[in-house]
């Protein structure tokens, strides 16, 4: 059971919101890129989020770059899960590749700072400050597996090889 | 029942019957890397315990996106990838030869051929008839690899093209009217194939800018049947004999079907600070725009500078604007210094920037400070794309572009032609 605070944002986050193209030569010094996570969207969260919080998002979310290092950000600021009403492509695949779950459902009744539990296993989002509750979209088996490891890297480690 | 093209070419590099929906493992043909995406490729590639690239896969190095580099950063994770291609024979493409994008259509693409780089615009390629998609640095280090990796493969929407293109309407005008039509997520995980009779009035260069695009409505790929075109393309750069036709079956299933008619078009604009945010260029006259950036791996290919200079030839651009272009290949620089556009476009006060991704991104050559807006014939918009977050980004054809670089605001192209 994973619970944390909501940071609630709109429709249409891009890649330069996560983490902007003027940021790509930082990119081989993770922990100073790391510091402007999310700073187009809002310049105070780096400064605000806590391990274990979630960023809850709208439609298409995480659209435009095949960066890696925009979940990859994410990630390193102990966010546990992204929730949103839809998700980019690649940012998808990125995400569960570092082994970040990102859930697809109706985030239209989560407020921003709402206290969130979500039960991966059992597919459930909790809201305890609305006491509404939420059920997300299942995800294809091979990203499970990829999730369950922890990431591709893991589990390639682990499997040798792309297993269906 | 028969097969769209995704369909086709998931099927013959899986070695089974590959319908929308399904996932499968498939061979890579080509895989790719560029600047900003390379360097944690090649450290996850490291990290998985891999020490050469899978023998059956053409893997391939760009540095583009920086280049030349604009800081000691940037020179390092080059140094680490020109070391990288050396270590393993990865293809390597140095500074000032040009956006992989276009490298790939002029030298490693063939129709039929099943593509990946970690850059969200590989989609280009889909050009030439290849299914070619983006993926991350981790996913492209397993491909380096395995040579193979994992795919969905995507339900298709048919985009059907009728009628001829009117006087100063081009490629880049139905793309974003496309997008405009669907929105930004409208093709989220689908295949956009282009098809119907008036592709055959499509360049390759025309298509490049096109699939270039298609990513921009959140499709996985962005596919047009290889052809005459395509066959008299690949002779051009040198290598016929990759031409195979690709095309899809008359009973293919198509989840959507789109008619776009050529004649029914106009020249269009994406507003800040979203791609289908578009809206006729005539109106968003009276726009004040402080930069025009003409090029990148959407429009930067000879036709477009070709244009940019026909319409510049003799004259300056607005003394309050100033005017970036950015060749998206070495190839196409130098054809079109040959050409005379080069020498044409400086004498209307443009600045040429070496080959390459430039501005596009916002790292360096051209970025906008806060407040001022750019027309750009690249491919994004989004808040903050060109550097400043408190900048604003339109995009447009090259022939408005330049229209706009002569009025120093949003202009209608059809006003000069």
């Amino acid at each position: 059971m994973l619970t944390g605070r909501a940071f609630k944002f709109g429709d249409g986050i891009s890649t330069d919101h996560i983490i902007p193209g003027k940021y790509a030569y930082l990119r081989s010094n993770l922990p100073e890129l790391a510091k402007h996570v999310m700073e187009d969207a809002d310049p105070t969260f780096a400064a605000r989020v806590k391990p274990g919080d979630f960023i809850v998002g709208g439609n298409n979310f995480g659209l435009g770059s095949s960066r890696e290092h925009a979940p990859l950000v994410i990630k390193m600021a102990g966010v546990k899960a992204i929730l949103a009403k839809s998700v980019a492509r690649i940012f998808f695949r990125n995400a569960i590749n570092l082994g970040l779950p990102v859930l697809i459902c109706n985030t239209d009744d989560i407020a921003d700072s709402d206290i969130l539990e979500v039960d991966l296993k059992a597919g459930i989002i909790t809201d305890k400050t609305n006491s509404k509750r939420l059920t997300f979209g299942k995800i294809p088996e091979v990203m499970l597996h990829i999730l369950d490891e922890g990431g591709l890297l893991p589990y390639i480690e682990k499997h040798g090889d792309i297993k269906l | 029942m028969g097969k769209t093209i995704a369909e086709k070419i998931i099927s013959t590099k899986a070695g089974g019957d590959a319908r929308a929906g399904d996932i499968l493992v498939a061979r890579v043909d080509l895989a790719f890397v560029q600047d900003t995406t390379g360097p944690l490729t090649v450290r996850q590639f490291r990290a998985a315990g891999y020490r050469t690239i899978a023998s059956s896969l053409k893997a391939a190095v760009f540095l583009d996106h920086a280049a030349p580099s604009q800081s000691r950063e940037m020179s390092n994770d080059h140094t680490l990838l020109r070391d990288f291609a050396r270590e393993t024979g990865a293809i390597l493409s140095d500074v000032g030869d040009g956006v992989c994008h276009q490298i790939v259509a002029e030298s490693l693409a063939k129709p039929g051929d099943l593509i990946i780089g970690s850059d969200s615009h590989t989609v280009t390629a889909g050009a030439l008839g290849a299914f070619a998609c983006g993926m991350g640095s981790s996913d492209v280090a397993v491909v380096f690899g395995l040579g193979r990796t994992w795919f969905r493969i995507p339900e298709s929407y048919h985009i059907v093209v009728s009628g001829k293109f009117s006087k100063g309407v081009q490629a880049k005008d139905l793309v974003l009217s496309l997008i405009g039509q669907i929105g930004a997520d409208g093709a989220t995980y689908k295949a956009l194939e282009f098809g119907g009779d008036s592709i055959s009035q499509l360049t390759v260069s025309d298509r490049l800018t096109i699939a270039n695009m298609a990513v921009e409505a959140g499709a996985k790929v962005g596919i047009f049947p290889s052809d005459e075109i395509t066959r008299k393309y690949l002779v051009e750069q040198g290598r016929g004999k990759d031409y195979q036709p690709i095309t899809t079956d008359s009973d293919a299933t198509y989840e959507r079907t789109i008619s776009i008619d050529l004649s029914k078009l106009q020249p269009m604009v994406s507003q800040p600070h979203t791609v289908d945010n578009t809206i006729p260029a005539k109106e968003l006259a009276g726009t004040k725009i402080q930069q025009v950036l003409i090029g990148t791996c959407t429009n930067g290919r000879l036709e477009d500078l070709e244009i940019a200079a026909r319409m510049l030839k003799g004259k300056k651009h607005h003394p309050y604007t100033r005017l970036v272009v950015t060749p998206a290949s070495r190839k196409i620089l130098l054809a079109a210094i040959k050409a005379g556009y080069i020498e044409t476009l400086i004498k209307a006060g443009a600045v040429i920037m070496p080959p390459g991704c430039g501005a596009c991104l916002g790292l360096h050559q051209g970025v906008i400070g806060d407040g001022e807006s750019c027309l750009s014939t690249a491919n994004r918009n989004f808040k903050g794309r060109m550097g400043s977050a408190e900048g604003f980004v339109y995009l447009s054809s090259p022939a408005t572009a330049a229209a706009s670089a002569l009025k120093g605001e949003i202009t209608d192209p059809r006003e000069f032609l």
